[in-house]
C-alpha cells in the first residue's frame, strides 16, 4: 500500500485487523485499550499535558463530549437526520438533574420532604434524566420527523434555542441566568477525601475529581458503544442506513421509516441527556449560558471531523474539539492566546475537510450484520445448481 | 435446479391456485394537477402468471405501477390485492402485504454491501426492534442468522454471490439490476413488480434475464413486468395489457396483442389517409 493510499484510508488496515479478531480477542483488546486510556491522566506524557488547566478536568469534558458525539452520530451519521439543536437534549439532561437535586430548585428532592437520599441522589437521577430527554426527543420528533433535510435542520435549531430560552426565562423554576448551584454528585470515598472523590473539593494531584469523572465517563462511553454497536448490527441500524441512503426506497422495501427515525431521535436524545447529567454532576452548577447554540455546532463539528457514522472516529473528533483548545490555553504565539482562537481553528478545519475529505478523518465502514463473519462463508459456498442456471 | 424455496426457505405461503385473481384494479385514475396520467384503468393480475404492462413512452405504465405500490395515491378507483382493498395503507405496509418492486432508475442503498441490501429486504418480515437488538434477544439472533442465510441464498439465486461483500454502488450495472430483484424477492412478495428490468441490457443479458424471470415464475411467484423491449415482452409474458395516453387500449395473450390494430397504431402510428 502506498503512503498516499494509507493517508487516504487511515482506518483500513486497523479495520481489517479488527475484523479478523474473534469475539473474545475483541473484548480483550477493548478492555486493555480502555484501561490504557484510563491511565492517561495519571501518567501524562510531558508534551500532551495541558499546562493551563487540569488534565483530569479536560478529559472529563472529553468523555462527556464523546458521549454526545456517539449520540449525535446515531442521528446524523447513521440515520442522516441533520440535527442542529442537539445541545437542547444536553440541556434537558443537565437541568433534570439540577432541578431534582439543587437546593435552590423548587423541585428539590433532597430536603426533608424529598424522595432522594444524598448518597444516591446523582445516580438515581441519571435514569430519570435519560428517560426525560428520550421523551423530549419523542416530543420533538413526532411532529418534525415528517420533514426532511433543510426543514428538519431548521426546526431542530429552533428546538435548541427554545430550551435555552426557557431555562433563561423561567425565573421561578430555573432561577434564570443565575443558574442552579449545589447539584448532587456521587458520594464515593468520603472517608478519604472531604466530600468524596467526585467532589470539586478534590482538586489536587493527578487523580483529582476531574480524573474521577473522566473514569466514570469512560465507563459510560463503553456502555454507550456497546448499545449503539448492537443496534447498528441489527434491523434497526440497517434501517437507519437505508433511510440515510434513500428514504423512499427504504419505505417501499418495507422499512417503517418514521418509526426508525423516531427511534434514532430518542436514542440520540437519551445519550445526550446522559451526558448532560454527567455535566451537571461534575460542575455542580447549571446555567443557560452553557447551552448556547454554538455548542451544537461544536458537537456537530466533532462528528463531521471524526467521520459521520464511524462511532470510534467521532470519539476522536470529540477528543480533538475538547483537548486542542484546552492544550492551547495559555500558549502564546505572537502575543495571542491560541486557546481563544478555537472557533477560528474549527471553522478552518471544517472548510478544509469539506474540500479535501468530506467523509471525515476516519471514513465509515459500518458493520450492519450480527453474523457478518459467517456471511462470508455463505457467500463463498458454491451453489452450482443456481449458478449454472443464471 | 434449486427453487427459491429451497435456497431461501420461505416463511409464508406464496402460492395459490393458479388462475384466480391476485390483484384487481377497477377504474384506477391518477391525476397530476390537470393532467390525467391514468384514466379508469381496469385489469386483473392472475396468480402465477407473468403479466406484461406495455405502451409507448408516457403511456402511464410507471404511474400505474406507482399507484399499485402506494407511491402515488390514486384520485379514483380501487386496487384489490389478495382479496382485500389497498385503501389508504402506508407504503411499508403494502410491502408487508406482499407487493415488492424494483425501480426503473436503480435505487439501491449505495453505501451498503450487496448482501446488506438484501438483508434489509428480509427485515420486512422481521419483528426485532430496539430493545431486542440492544439485549441481543434470542429472537434477534435467530432473525439475524436467518436473514444472512436467506440473503446469501438469494444472491446465489440471482447469480451475484461473489460480489456480495462489495458496496452496492460499486457493482456493475447489470449486477445492480439483479441485486434489485434479489432485494425485492427477500421481502417474500406474492406479487413481484419489475419496472423495466432490462433497460440498458445487451442481448445476452436480456436472455439471462428472461431465464431468471421464468425461474421466478416457475417458483410460484406472480410477476408484473413493465418493459419496452417487445421481443422480451412477447417472449416471457403470459398476458399483456397495453396502455396509451393513460387508457387501456388492449389486453390479451401475446399473439393477440401482436395482431391488435389499436396496438400497432399506437406503436407505429396511423397512416394519414386512415385518420378519421
Amino acid at each position: 500500500m502506498s503512503a498516499w493510499a494509507k493517508l487516504a484510508h487511515p482506518g483500513d488496515e486497523l479495520r481489517q485487523w479488527w475484523g479478523g479478531l474473534s469475539r473474545h480477542a475483541k473484548w480483550l483488546v477493548g478492555v486493555v485499550g480502555f484501561v490504557l486510556v484510563g491511565l492517561f491522566p495519571l501518567f501524562p506524557p510531558p508534551l500532551l499535558n495541558t499546562t493551563g488547566i487540569s488534565l483530569g478536568g479536560t478529559l472529563a469534558q472529553f468523555a462527556m463530549t464523546a458521549l454526545i458525539a456517539i449520540g449525535l452520530n446515531v442521528v446524523v451519521g447513521s440515520a442522516g437526520l441533520l440535527d442542529l439543536g442537539y445541545v437542547g437534549f444536553y440541556a434537558v439532561g443537565a437541568y433534570t438533574v439540577a432541578l431534582l437535586t439543587s437546593p435552590a430548585s423548587p423541585w428539590n428532592q433532597l430536603d426533608a420532604s424529598g424522595v432522594l437520599t444524598t448518597k444516591w441522589a446523582w445516580l438515581s437521577c441519571v435514569p430519570i434524566a435519560i428517560a426525560i430527554t428520550g421523551l423530549s426527543g419523542l416530543i420533538l420528533g413526532t411532529p418534525t420527523l415528517r420533514l426532511r433535510g433543510d426543514y428538519l435542520a431548521i426546526v431542530t435549531l429552533g428546538f435548541g434555542e427554545i430550551i435555552r430560552l426557557l431555562a433563561d426565562n423561567l425565573e421561578g423554576l430555573t432561577r434564570g441566568p443565575r443558574g442552579l448551584p449545589g447539584v448532587a454528585y456521587p458520594r464515593v470515598g468520603e472517608n478519604h477525601v472531604p466530600g468524596g472523590y467526585f467532589s470539586s473539593g478534590n482538586a489536587s494531584g493527578a487523580a483529582n475529581y476531574g480524573t474521577w469523572w473522566f473514569w466514570l465517563g469512560l465507563v459510560l462511553v463503553a456502555i454507550a458503544l456497546l448499545v449503539v454497536g448492537n443496534l447498528e448490527r441489527s434491523r434497526v441500524g440497517r434501517a437507519w442506513v437505508a433511510i440515510r441512503e434513500d428514504e423512499d426506497a427504504a419505505e417501499v422495501m418495507g422499512v417503517n421509516t418514521f418509526k426508525f427515525k423516531l427511534w434514532a431521535f430518542v436514542i440520540g436524545a437519551g445519550i445526550g441527556g446522559l451526558s448532560g447529567a454527567l455535566y451537571a454532576g461534575q460542575v455542580q452548577f447549571v446555567a443557560p449560558t452553557n447551552f448556547n447554540i454554538i455548542n451544537s455546532m461544536l458537537f456537530l463539528c466533532a462528528v463531521v471531523l471524526g467521520g459521520q457514522g464511524n462511532k470510534l472516529g467521532v470519539i476522536f473528533g470529540a477528543f480533538v474539539i475538547v483537548y486542542l483548545p484546552n492544550r492551547l490555553l495559555g500558549v502564546h504565539f505572537l502575543g495571542i492566546n491560541l486557546g481563544d482562537l478555537k472557533y477560528l481553528f474549527f471553522g478552518l478545519a471544517l472548510v478544509v475537510m469539506m474540500i479535501f475529505r468530506p467523509q471525515g478523518l476516519f471514513p465509515v465502514r459500518q458493520q450492519l450484520l450480527t453474523y457478518g463473519r459467517s456471511a462470508r462463508d455463505l457467500l463463498r459456498r458454491g451453489d452450482p445448481a443456481s449458478r449454472a442456471a443464471t | 435446479m434449486s427453487s427459491i424455496e429451497d435456497v431461501a426457505g420461505l416463511h409464508r405461503e406464496v402460492h395459490a391456485a393458479e388462475g384466480e385473481n391476485l390483484l384487481e384494479t377497477r377504474d384506477l385514475t391518477v391525476r397530476f394537477g390537470g393532467l390525467v396520467a391514468l384514466d379508469s384503468v381496469t385489469f386483473d393480475i392472475r396468480r402465477g402468471e407473468i403479466l406484461g404492462l406495455i405502451g409507448p413512452n408516457g403511456a402511464g405504465k410507471t404511474t400505474c405501477f406507482n399507484a399499485i405500490t402506494g407511491v402515488y395515491r390514486p384520485a379514483g378507483g380501487t386496487v384489490v390485492f389478495d382479496g382485500a382493498p389497498l385503501g389508504r395503507i402506508k407504503r411499508h405496509q403494502i410491502t408487508r402485504r406482499g407487493i415488492a418492486r424494483t425501480f426503473q432508475n436503480i435505487r439501491l442503498w449505495g453505501e451498503m454491501t450487496a448482501l446488506e441490501n438484501v438483508v434489509v429486504g428480509t427485515d420486512a418480515r422481521h419483528r426485532t426492534s430496539v430493545p431486542g437488538a440492544i439485549l441481543r434477544s434470542p429472537r434477534h439472533r435467530r432473525e439475524e442468522r436467518d436473514a444472512i442465510e436467506r440473503a446469501a441464498a438469494l444472491l446465489h439465486f440471482v447469480g451475484i454471490a461473489d460480489r456480495g461483500e462489495q458496496k452496492a454502488k460499486n457493482l456493475p450495472y447489470g449486477d445492480q439490476r439483479r441485486l434489485e430483484i434479489a432485494r425485492a424477492l427477500a421481502t417474500e412478495p406474492k406479487l413481484l413488480c419489475l419496472d423495466e428490468p432490462a433497460a440498458g441490457f445487451n442481448q445476452g443479458e436480456k436472455v439471462a434475464l428472461i431465464e431468471l424471470i421464468n425461474k421466478i415464475r416457475d417458483d410460484g411467484y406472480t410477476v408484473l413486468l413493465i418493459e419496452h423491449d417487445m421481443r422480451l415482452v412477447m417472449g416471457v409474458t403470459d398476458r399483456i395489457v397495453v396502455l396509451e395516453f393513460g387508457r387501456k387500449i388492449a389486453e390479451g395473450v401475446p399473439s393477440q396483442i401482436r395482431e391488435d390494430p389499436a396496438v400497432i397504431a399506437a406503436y407505429l402510428g396511423v397512416p394519414d389517409d386512415e385518420v378519421q
